[in-house]
């Protein structure tokens, strides 16, 4: 399936390599929010696999896959190509999941800083205030700590609440509850109040955002316990994990991704979820893993058109659950090409890259050929110039290096 | 009719500061002395007689609350304040809380429970007063200091005595503990740890409760939830974000200030700029009240009222009680730093002793059936004691049984399966 990417933010996912007609020359980007469309902006044809469709109309023999994921629970929707279904970006897709469950289940409502009357910072509670009213989707003060607590509080007296924090880097405010509450509760109080909160939010390097405004929080949650983790990459998956997170029991933090808010793509129309827990196969292969996620998935798949041009065959795989890891999927695929490079844009200390390479190591062990091998972004608060926010993150060019390196 | 309680009218020292000056005005700012070492407020605390009290009445300002005792003893003639019933319920529930407490201290030494233990001998009244006024439904949130608050919601003696004693008979299973205590059917939401991360949960139950009522429509729903914490919360970030949501929208909760002038070793004075706590209801919109604490029929009129107002959905109310606490902060706090002066003279206020006497003098009760309650009391509590003695321990297999309300959030093992399918998964000797 194809994602056309569309306006300012998308923009700054593909590289400015020049094997490319897309001339980043001629977009502008704008400071920070980037949900408005630039109309006439030149554009080029990506596919969510990656693949670059320079023109359009010319259909050559691609490899790759549609974005079903491969996996038991989601077989029925891995025939979502065969149904008409309608195209949207991803943040009209994250809308139009919590509009969905939302009407389904009066119970579910939303809390956070602008998501009432201003529709959301990027736009995800557009239009929701004015259909369901100021109450359930409440604009909140300016204090995450304590709108996160009463998100708790609501979620444990009988409410679904879906919490926004504007920036996932603001959550850091609200760290004391997520951590001492919204993980712990339901153990401390021997299972008597479940918290079927979510907590949601863009975060990730932008476009020279500055590093208070481009963190990953992903490294940092990862060990509270009873919590789940899950990061959402393409429309599809983003308004599939947006349900299941809502309609789980269990407290979910959902991470998505500045830069992909405009990412567009045909999802079906009959309703689905994406099963939180698993693993999505992006593009099978048989010479190396690469796990990713988020954004980094992008950045792979360009890669991979390169490795493939090379002669590489590589299987990307988007982990989507940071906690817990489906060691199944990811499993299997060690089984297959015994090679493993894990690409995040987690820093490199104690990130979800650390953590997988420990659970890989543990688990099998036995059927590597190399010492897994992991591209995180470099240890640095994330610097505002261009130049250097671009080396903070990984390139695809050193994802090709780092292939190869690891085929040898 | 007299009340018990007199207004204690004791000259404004807050100890240690400051013996310079006894003026009678409370709102009097005194300049301490350049020669002096302390950096604190140089406001005076604790209050006068009442009724000099010369609060501006900002629209929505209650203040003294012995003027509201007044007004309605004046309204009918020889009226008391509480039924017989209703006293004896409060005299017992008081007595439970002591002697509960009490018992815990033993229980302590004697090596049954662990860890930090906090005990609420001295500061009944606050909890007896406010919470015996509530229903089931209505929920309260409580700080680490909750085992009376539980008890007083109902939560029986013996799943709080077991909990401490970490039995799996406990209200939470024996995984809470002394600081963490829930109960689902009595609606405490908790027990926390860490001061001031319970406001918001409150916040949110009032939250819900509005939101039954205004989004889905079920319009008898009137729930309050009343928000318990102490003196030091008050400088805390969350106390002043909590005041400012609850008073936004009107939310049904009672912020009860435990004030016992002390967190840990810190005199109140020394960590707050204006220590008249109530102070802070109206700088938000809501009122502030300040109540003796040690008078539980004063706590009472001031909660009926602060209660009242949040069921008819007319928002929230910042109650000060002014409280002691005979103990330490916990059991292994020395307590070294209070003045011995200072817990003699709330020592005399006693609030059981004080109740007693009221019951007694107005011939609500005799002394036979006030002593038949403590018996009953005693026996209570030595079953609790028992049974939590002959509770059995959580077994190995407990430990992962509640981390998630959904154990697919353990997620998927290398065999495909969801790790929770394993029956051997929560026994723990699956790999997780």
């Amino acid at each position: 399936m194809a994602a056309i990417f569309q306006g300012v933010g998308a923009a700054a996912a593909l590289p400015s390599s020049p094997s490319y007609s897309f001339d980043s020359n001629k977009s502008v980007f704008s400071p920070r929010r980037s949900f408005s469309v630039r109309k006439g902006a030149s554009f080029a044809v990506v596919r969510s696999d990656g693949t670059v469709n320079l023109n359009p109309k010319d259909r050559r023999a691609q490899l790759l896959i549609s974005n079903a994921v491969a996996t038991k629970a989601d077989s029925a929707a891995a025939s979502s190509s065969s149904k008409p279904g309608h195209e949207l970006l991803l943040f009209e897709a994250l809308l139009e999941g919590l509009e969905e469950e939302m009407e389904r289940d009066p119970h579910v409502c939303v809390m956070g800083e602008d998501v009432g009357h201003y529709g959301g910072s990027y736009k995800v509670t557009k239009g929701l205030a004015k259909k369901f009213g100021d109450l359930r989707v409440l604009d909140t003060p300016i204090a995450e700590n304590s709108f996160t607590g009463m998100g708790i509080g609501a979620a444990m007296t009988g409410l679904r609440p879906v919490v926004e924090g504007m920036n996932m880097g603001f959550l850091l405010l609200a760290f004391n509850q997520i951590s001492n509450n919204c993980g712990m509760l339901h153990y401390t109080s021997g299972g008597q109040f479940t918290i079927p909160i979510v907590i949601r939010g863009p975060g990730g390097v932008g476009r020279q955002l500055g590093a208070e405004h481009s963190q990953r929080l992903e490294s940092y949650f990862q060990s509270i316990p009873g919590i789940q983790m899950v990061a959402c990459s393409t429309p599809y998956n983003a308004k599939g994990l947006m349900k299941a997170a809502i309609r789980s029991e269990n407290p979910v933090i959902l991470f998505e991704h500045v830069l992909l808010y405009n990412l567009k793509e045909r999802i079906p129309d009959e309703d689905y979820i994406c099963n939180l827990e698993e693993a999505e196969m992006v593009r099978p292969g048989e010479h190396v893993t690469i796990l990713t996620y988020s954004r980094m998935r992008y950045h792979v798949m360009q890669a991979a058109k390169t490795l493939v041009n090379k002669g590489y065959d590589p299987e990307v795989i988007d982990i989507r659950s940071l906690k817990p890891f489906d060691l199944f999927t990811i499993g299997n695929s060690v089984k297959k090409t015994h090679r493993v490079l894990i690409v995040e844009e987690c820093m490199r200390t104690g990130g979800i890259g650390a953590s997988l390479t420990a659970a890989i190591t543990e688990n099998f062990n036995d059927y590597l050929d190399a010492p897994i091998m992991c591209l995180s972004s470099q240890d640095v608060p994330t610097p505002y110039a261009g130049t250097l926010e671009e080396v903070t993150v990984v390139q695809p060019a050193q994802i090709v290096t780092a292939v190869e390196q690891l085929c040898q | 009719m007299a009340t018990a309680f007199s207004a204690a009218k004791f000259t404004a020292q807050p100890f240690p500061l400051n013996p310079a000056s006894t003026t009678s005005h409370d709102s009097s700012i005194v300049f301490a002395k350049p020669t002096s070492l302390f950096l604190g407020s140089t406001r005076k605390l604790r209050l006068t007689s009442y009724s000099k009290f010369n609060l501006s009445r900002r629209s929505g300002t209650v203040d003294a609350v012995s003027d509201v005792v007044k007004q309605k003893k004046s309204k009918s003639s020889p009226s008391l304040l509480i039924t017989k019933e209703e006293g004896l319920e409060l005299y017992e529930d008081l007595v439970l809380g002591r002697a509960f407490e009490d018992m815990c201290a033993q229980m302590y030494y004697r090596g049954k429970m662990f860890g930090f233990v906090h005990l609420y001998n001295g500061q009944e009244a606050v909890s007896t007063g406010f919470i015996k006024l509530l229903k089931q439904q209505d929920s309260v949130v409580s700080t680490y200091r909750d085992h009376v608050h539980a008890l007083s919601k109902g939560v029986p003696a013996r799943a709080v005595m077991s909990e401490l004693f970490g039995k799996t008979t406990g209200c939470c299973r024996g995984q809470g503990g002394s600081m963490h205590m829930f109960s689902r059917e009595h609606n405490v939401l908790g027990g926390f740890a860490f001061i001031g991360e319970g406001i918001p949960v409150a916040t949110g139950a009032a939250f819900t409760s509005k939101y039954k009522r205004e989004v889905l429509k079920e319009a008898d729903c009137d729930h309050v939830t009343l928000a318990f914490f102490g003196d030091g919360t008050c400088n805390n970030g969350q106390f002043f974000e909590c005041l400012n949501m609850a008073a936004l929208w009107k939310l049904p909760i009672v912020f009860v200030v435990e004030n016992n002038l002390w967190a840990i070793g810190m005199s109140h004075l020394r960590a707050t700029s204006d220590p008249h706590i109530y102070k802070k209801g109206p700088a938000f919109g809501m009122p502030g009240i300040h109540v003796d604490g040690m008078d539980v029929l004063k706590v009472r009129e001031v909660a009926k009222e602060a209660i009242g107002r949040a069921r008819r959905g007319e928002g929230p109310t910042l109650v000060e009680c002014e409280t002691y606490r005979f103990r330490g902060h916990s059991l292994a706090d020395p307590d070294e730093l209070r003045d011995p002066a200072e817990k003699a003279h709330y020592a005399a206020r006693d609030p059981i002793t004080a109740l007693k006497k009221y019951l007694i003098e107005n011939s609500l009760a005799s002394e036979a059936e006030l002593k038949t309650i403590e018996k009953k009391i005693d026996e209570v509590v030595e079953d609790a004691v028992e049974f939590a003695d002959e509770s059995p321990v959580p077994a190995r297999s407990q430990l992962l049984e509640n981390v998630f309300a959904d154990p697919k959030g353990f997620g998927i093992g290398p065999d495909g399966r969801y790790r929770c399918e394993d029956p051997k998964f929560t026994e723990g000797t699956a790999h997780v």
